[in-house]
Order: C-alpha cells, then structure tokens, then sequence
C-alpha cells in the first residue's frame, strides 16, 4: 500500500461553518449551564429589568411593610415521575423549599399547578398528590392555592408541575451570589450525582441496574441550624441542574474571584462514580435535589463543617475549596495528582460519550 | 474504586514522571492516538508532571472528530424525514454540519435518540416497525464489533426497517499515513489499547518494523499514559524500536477473536475519508455486499454529498499533531464548544475542547 502523503491532501482539509444559536430553543437552554445562562441575559432580563431581580439569585427577597419576603418559582418535568427516593410531587415541594432556604427564608407557603396530559392515570396523580401533602408536612409549608390544567394526548407528557413559593427572610440574613471574597471557604453539604443518577438509571433503554437513591429533601432545617451558629454567610446555592460545576462557575462570575477545589475532598459515593465511569458524565455536572453549597469566610467555616455535619442532611458534609483572587470567573481544581485544571460551566446537555 | 484508583494513585504517578525526568537526555514528540488518552492527559494535568523534552502531541484518534463533514449531513437529513428514526452515540448529536447538527434537527421536530449500545438502535426497530430506524454507526475498531453485531442480528431477524450509516476508520492506516507525511514530527506513537482489545498487536508490530519507530499499547488512566510514556522515553533513549504492551490487563497479542470475526462478517475494508484530514486509502470500513439491505446510503439511495468548507479551522494540523489547539487564531473566541468551529472542539475527547475545558486556565495566565 502506498498511501497518498498526508501532506498532499493538507489542500482539501476540512473544517465546517459556525452555526447560528440563536435561532431556536434547544433541550440544552434548559440545562442549567451557558445556554440556560445565555437565555436569562438575552431575553429575559433585558425584558423585566429591576434592583431585585438583577442579584440573580434562585430566589427574589422583597420588602413589604419592613418584612422582607424570598419569593421563587420551579417547574418540574422530571421523568420518569416516580424513581428511587421520591417522585415529581415531593420533589416539587423540596425543589421550591430549598430555592427559599438558600435565600436564607424560612418557607411558609406554597401554591402548586399542574398540567396534565389528557389520558393521565388517576391513580397516578392520586399516589403524586399524596406524597406533596407528605414533603408539604414533613417541611412545615402549607400548600394554599392551585390550578389545573389539562392538555390533549401527545401535547404534554404525562405530568408537568409548577410551585411557587414564599418565605420569610430573618433579619441580619443577607445571602447572595455576588459576595464571595478571596479567602472564604466552599461548604457541601454532602455526597454529589445521586439523583441524576437515580433518574438516569431508570431511564428507558439504559440496561443499568443500580441502588443509587435520590437525594431529594427539603434543606431549610439544615440552613436554620447553620443560621443558629453563625449568620457570618455569603451565600448558599443548591447545586440541582447542570451541577455542582455550574453552581460555582456562577458565583465566581458573579463575584468577580476564582474558586480552586480539591478534588480529593469531594463526596461521591462509589455506586455514582462508578456509574459515571461506564457512562462517560462527570459527577460534577450530575443533578443534586438534597444538597447545598455554602460560601463562608474562613474563620466560621470549620464550626460550621462541624453543625452540618451533626445534621441528618450533612452526614457528610466537606470542605471542598476556597475561593481566590487568581483566575477571577474561572473554578479550577488541584487534581491528587497536585496539577490543576478548570472545571468549566456545561455547554449544553452532558452527552454521554462513545468510548 | 477498585481498578481503578490504583491507576490515579499519586505516588506511581509521581514516581513514573521523576524517572521521564532523570531518563530524559534529549527532546522527544510522542504522540497518543485515542482521544481518550488526550482527554486523560488534559483533565489529570500530565503535562505538567513531564520534563521540558517531551512533548506530547494529540493524534487522530477521535472518532466523533473525523467523522466526515458529509456523513453529519447525511444523517441530519435522514434524520428530518418524518418516517425515520436515528439513533446515535451522544456525543454525535452537537458535531456540526455544513449548516445544522443533529440537536438542532431534533428541536425542528426529527426523532433522534440516543443509544449507549447499537443493539438498543435494533430493539427500537423490533418494537416499532412503523418507523425506519438507522443507527448513525461511527468510530474505530473498538465500536465496529458492538456496530457489527446490530446489523448482523437484524439481518438473522430478517428486521426489514434497521439500517446503518457507516463511517468507520481504522488506526493503522492512519499511523501509516502520519509516518509518510513530509511534515512528521512523531518519534513514537502511544497505540490505543482499547482498539488493540479488539485487533491485538499483529499490525503495530509491522508498523514499528516499517517505520523504525517505536510503538507502546497503552491504557486511559494516568498511570498507564505515564507508564506508556516512560517505555517509550527508555526505547527513544536507548535507540531502540520495539512494539510493547503496557496495556497488558486487557490487551492479548491475538486481541478478541471473536470480536474480530463478527466484524470480517459483516465489514470490508475500504477506502475512507477522515474529517480535518483527507481520504486514506484502505482506511475504513464499509458493509459487505451481503448486508446491503441494511446500508442506510443504499437504502435511501443518498447518493454523494459534496460540503465545501471554509478554512479557518486549523482541525487537520492539530489531529495531526502539527499544532496545538492554542495556537488557532480562533481558539477559545470563535470556536468554543457552544459554537463549534470545527469537530475536535466538540466531543470532549477532541483535542480542542479537552484544552478549552481542563486547560484554559494555564493559557489566559
């Protein structure tokens, strides 16, 4: 065989145009990374502009009569709709609790809508409906208003949920993204990936059996403890859609500084290891529905390691970075081997890997 | 996790990058084929562990990367018919086309599904007989047998709605034509060791003895590529060339030979385009005459597609080790993995966006 010299054919090399993003809405917009980050700049906050919602947090706090109040709002489209450690309807009250509880706002009430697609099994929504009272309960939130919608077959998927929520801010609470400083510590609350991996294994056509269970609950009991000890916090996200990586790329851009973790301080079961490896994911942009992340200044950062981890929901709670002055935007992270690499925002859906 | 944190232990991974050091006298281009091994590389920092001397360049061996231009687009536009089904690997669906990617086909409305295993993209065919079901069928000789037995079941089912796009290359051919390029810069080739499970070594062995260069089988952890690397750095000093297998847990010298036959019955070794870098002769695999009831060109008489590019990508030079992702004038600004330029900015196995996600940092300071 006599192969063509490569250089030879350097003449005909292959490289293909850019294409437009912006044309249409793509399954990546609502993952949580750039494109979702993207969308919000674009169009919606050139849309509703104000002071309150300029902090882009995963709440709004408002003042009314000297009260300030956290509102926020969550869809849910999770399927399949009941997988191992919860369902759409306790995962609809947690996701909603916890979006007021990384405000720092003891959650009071919420309402609830669904949409339904015509065809929809009764009983279904009977055993959804009866594990929302359930979380409701368990949560101290009341659920006092609703509405229904139902759509015809093939035009929704089973069952979309909606729940807003309100809560009341303590006074001397002041969370927010944008307040991290060099030097502060990087709290989680414990293990990362169970629950996209829960969903993931229940998949259809995955032919992957595992005991992974979500992680799903609600979080304010945790705040409320962590807020007893200490309300020195900058700021508290839970690192639910495109993961813990998208959660700290957003607060380093929003406080101008570099995030640098440790790898070998990260929680991850073996189980979500394990099934990451076989799938080609990395765990660190797999959806959490139990867990926070905590940006405190150093010096409260070990009596605070020390409440989370007493707390049923911080078991196994770590200090797993710091926050820097170099490569401000950036989160990197020192590998055991002691390099260091970025851990970058996802672009769009994580895409599992051919080999 | 067992067999695997043995393989990231930071004591071996240091000890193995203190003896490169002391062992290297003088500058060395090892280049590794698989793009896993480059996505090893850039994540665990192995760059930074090595001497000056060596330098390590990032080969051809990502099978989402040279997955030619006409292919995508072929599959974008099965794809949008409204009877057909495409199942592809994931990492397929964002590589661009001359003008949409598979992403974007499924939001205008196409079924496009992603499969973990070829032979998921037959049962859908089995349970819905309905549709036309092609399976996009890509990559080296670590896929081709799992691609192989999809059309080989579906032909024992006598399944008449499964076809395959095929677009498979072969590692050898490509070594070949690196080694006889006027611009090589490669002194020695990590092969990788997930094709060499399949093949064996038979064929690196001719390489090494045509060539003169030396050749080492190597695995994906961090271990294995410092470990790879240092065999090599021992040969290159000592002035020797022999083909070695560090892989040794999976790779056997006959490779799986079971594997290798489903493959002879389904496949034929064929003249193949590679993506960023040109037509290889005998360099693929195509779908033997006695499966052509299931080549999706034939099936859907596609007939040729032609794609004119632009060349701003510098994609062949960087999956020919001739230059690193850096130094493209578009790198990190026009092409990044949200708005790819060219394909080694998509998978996360490309050279590119392995550099654009673990590395950037070491570039903007």
């Amino acid at each position: 065989m006599s192969p063509k010299s490569v250089a030879d054919i350097n003449l005909d090399l292959s490289c293909p145009a850019p294409i437009a993003v912006k044309d249409t809405i793509l399954l990546g917009h609502g993952s949580g990374g750039k494109l979702s980050a993207e969308l919000i700049r674009d169009i919606f906050l050139p849309a509703f502009q104000n002071p309150v919602l300029a902090h882009m947090d995963d709440q709004g706090v408002v003042s009314v009569n000297g009260q300030r109040l956290a509102i926020t709002t969550d869809s849910f489209v999770v399927k399949p709709l009941f997988f191992p450690g919860g369902d759409i309807g306790s995962l609809a009250v947690h996701g909603t609790v916890n979006d007021l509880a990384m405000g720092g706002a003891t959650p009071l009430f919420l309402s609830v809508a669904f949409i339904i697609e015509e065809g929809f099994a009764m009983e279904e929504l009977r055993r959804v409906v009866a594990s929302m009272r359930q979380a409701a309960t368990a949560a101290g939130v009341q659920i006092v208003t609703g509405d229904t919608k139902v759509v015809e077959k093939g035009k929704g998927d089973g069952l979309f949920i909606n729940t807003t929520g309100i809560g009341v801010v303590p006074e001397g609470v002041d969370f927010s993204a944008d307040q991290a400083q060099a030097g502060d510590k990087v709290l989680l609350s414990g293990s990362v990936g169970d629950h996209g991996i829960a969903i993931l294994a229940q998949r259809e056509g995955l032919e992957f059996e595992t005991q992974i269970v979500s992680d799903s609950a609600a979080l304010h009991g945790l705040v409320s403890e962590m807020l007893s000890v200490t309300r020195e916090i900058r700021c508290m996200r839970d690192p639910t859609r495109g993961g813990v990586s998208s959660t700290l790329n957003e607060i380093a851009q929003q406080s101008g500084v570099g995030i640098e973790l440790q790898e070998s301080s990260l929680p991850i079961h073996e189980q979500v290891k394990g099934a990451c490896e076989l799938l080609g994911l990395d765990p660190l942009y797999v959806a959490n529905e139990g867990k926070l992340i905590a940006i405190v200044p150093a010096e409260v950062a070990d009596v605070l390691l020390e409440t989370m981890r007493r707390h049923p929901l911080g078991g196994e709670a770590q200090i797993i970075g710091t926050v820097t002055k170099k490569n401000p935007g950036l989160v990197t992270m020192r590998t055991p081997l002691g390099t260091t690499r970025v851990v970058d925002m996802l672009a769009g859906d994580q895409l599992p890997r051919i080999c | 996790m067992k067999y695997l944190d043995e393989y990231r232990d930071q004591r071996i991974a240091r000890a193995l990058a203190s003896e490169i050091t002391q062992r290297t006298t003088q500058p060395w281009v090892l280049m590794e084929i698989c793009g896993g091994q480059t996505h090893t590389i850039m994540r665990y920092g192995l760059d930074e562990l090595l001497p000056r001397g060596i330098e390590l360049v990032h080969g051809p061996g990502c099978p989402v990367c040279v997955t030619p231009l006409e292919t995508v687009d072929k599959a974008i536009e099965l794809a949008l018919r409204p009877d057909v089904t495409l199942v592809s690997y994931g990492d397929m669906l964002r590589v661009p086309g001359s003008s949409s990617d598979l992403l974007r086909a499924k939001a205008q409305g196409a079924d496009v599904r992603i499969a973990y295993s070829p032979t998921e993209a037959v049962k859908i065919a089995r349970s819905n007989p309905e549709r036309k079901v092609v399976f996009l069928a890509i990559g080296f000789e670590t896929t081709a047998p799992a691609n192989a037995m999809a059309a080989w079941q579906a032909k024992r089912e006598g399944l008449t709605n499964f076809s395959m796009l095929v677009s498979h290359v072969l590692v050898p051919p490509a070594i070949r034509a690196l080694m006889t390029s006027s611009n090589n810069r490669v002194q020695g080739f990590i092969a990788p060791g997930h094709v060499c499970t399949v093949v064996g070594c038979r064929e690196y062995e001719t390489l090494v003895r045509d060539f003169r260069i030396p050749i080492v089988v190597g695995g994906f952890e961090p271990v294995d590529i410092l470990e790879a690397v240092l065999l090599l750095v021992r040969q290159l000093e000592a002035g020797e060339a022999r083909l070695e297998n560090q892989y040794a847990r999976s790779v056997s010298y006959k490779g799986n030979v079971p594997a290798q036959e489903i493959m002879a019955e389904v496949f034929e070794v064929a003249d193949q385009k590679w993506r960023g870098i040109g037509p290889i002769p005998q360099s693929g695999l195509r779908l033997r005459e006695e499966y052509a009831a299931y080549d999706a060109n034939r099936v859907f008489e596609l007939g040729e597609f032609t794609v004119d590019e632009p060349a701003e990508c510098i994609s062949a030079q960087v999956l020919q080790g001739l230059k690193k992702p850096t130094d493209c004038a578009a790198f990190g600004m026009r092409c990044t993995p949200e708005n790819p330029l060219g394909a080694p900015m998509v998978s996360s196995e490309g050279a590119c966006a392995a550099y654009y996600h673990y590395r950037r940092h070491a570039i903007e300071n």
